[in-house]
């Protein structure tokens, strides 16, 4: 299960396709994106654009982005270290993409899918879970949802829509 | 004899039931009521494997996939990725080659006697 709204996220650190190590918090009190996301997924890729789209609009107010892929690679090759490496070189990402090689981090944040996407405050609090908006194939939403949160958190307002269900491809778990 | 419109998919990626929907408008609108829609459930790699599939949903038409795969596609237990006509990717065909795919490859309705 994830965790609720209003509790503090589990921390972690991991690293990113340049094999920096990253926390969850670095610079002390930014708003903070975490994506669970992948390579192969279409529900992952239909939302991509606009994800990248929230991380440079919401880059310079402040917020921090991090894109997670937690799927098992030996399973899903597209999904490999060396894949994520590809794709970031390639300009596809504007913000780190962190790889979870034990899946430890989308155990910890009960992550079931791909995009799954939280929101915490200047507190490490969860203020948004859930998908980025209210469908994958209508681009011109542009992650609404996310966005929506967003201005409410920077504006220290409570976010209006706290939940949605998100929508994907489930994580490719290890057996 | 394979069925005429079979709809292959995982229960482990939601997407199923668009495809579902799709396909129901698209036979609507071509008026071919008379095409009954058989699902199938994978549920092994090795199911995958033995039935070609690439992915969930995966549309056969008279036995060929309705949006050919690349080749070398592997098969396996996963969403399929599908690009509509807009270069959009999509966890489900657009409609649009749907309806194409359809009236390529269904048989001609039977005419009564």
């Amino acid at each position: 299960m994830p965790f609720a709204i209003g509790a503090l996220a589990p921390s972690f650190i991991l690293p990113d396709t340049y094999g920096n190590q990253t926390p969850l918090r670095d610079a002390g009190d930014a708003v903070t994106v975490v994506v669970f996301t992948c390579n192969h997924c279409p529900y992952a890729l239909a939302w991509h654009d606009r994800l990248q789209a929230v991380a440079r609009d919401y880059g310079p107010r402040g917020v921090r982005v991090l894109q997670i892929n937690s799927n098992d690679a030996a399973r899903y090759p597209r999904d490999s270290p060396e894949a994520m490496s590809d794709r970031v070189a390639a300009g596809e990402f504007s913000s780190p993409y962190l790889h979870d090689a034990t899946q430890e981090v989308a155990h910890a944040w009960g992550a079931a899918v791909t995009p799954d996407v939280y929101v915490l405050d200047r507190d490490g609090r969860l203020a948004y879970h859930g998908a980025p908006d209210a469908d994958h194939h209508d681009s011109s939403l542009g992650a609404q949802w996310l966005r929506d949160a967003l201005d409410a958190v920077l504006d220290a307002r409570p976010v209006a829509l706290a939940e949605t269900e998100p929508v994907g491809c489930s994580i490719k778990w290890r057996f | 004899m394979p069925a005429e419109i079979e709809l292959l998919y995982w229960d482990g990626c939601p997407s199923h039931p668009q495809t579902l929907a799709d396909l129901r408008a698209a036979l609507a609108e071509l008026g071919r009521r008379d095409i009954e829609i058989t699902l199938t459930e994978i549920t092994t790699e090795r199911d995958a494997a033995a039935r070609a599939f690439v992915g969930s949903p995966t549309v056969l038409i008279a036995g060929a996939d309705a949006v050919p795969p690349p080749a070398q596609e592997p098969t396996g237990l996963t969403c399929r990725l599908y690009l509509r006509r807009d270069g959009h990717a999509s966890p489900t065909p657009d409609p649009a080659d749907l309806r194409d795919a359809l009236r390529r490859l269904l048989p001609p309705p039977a005419k009564e006697s």
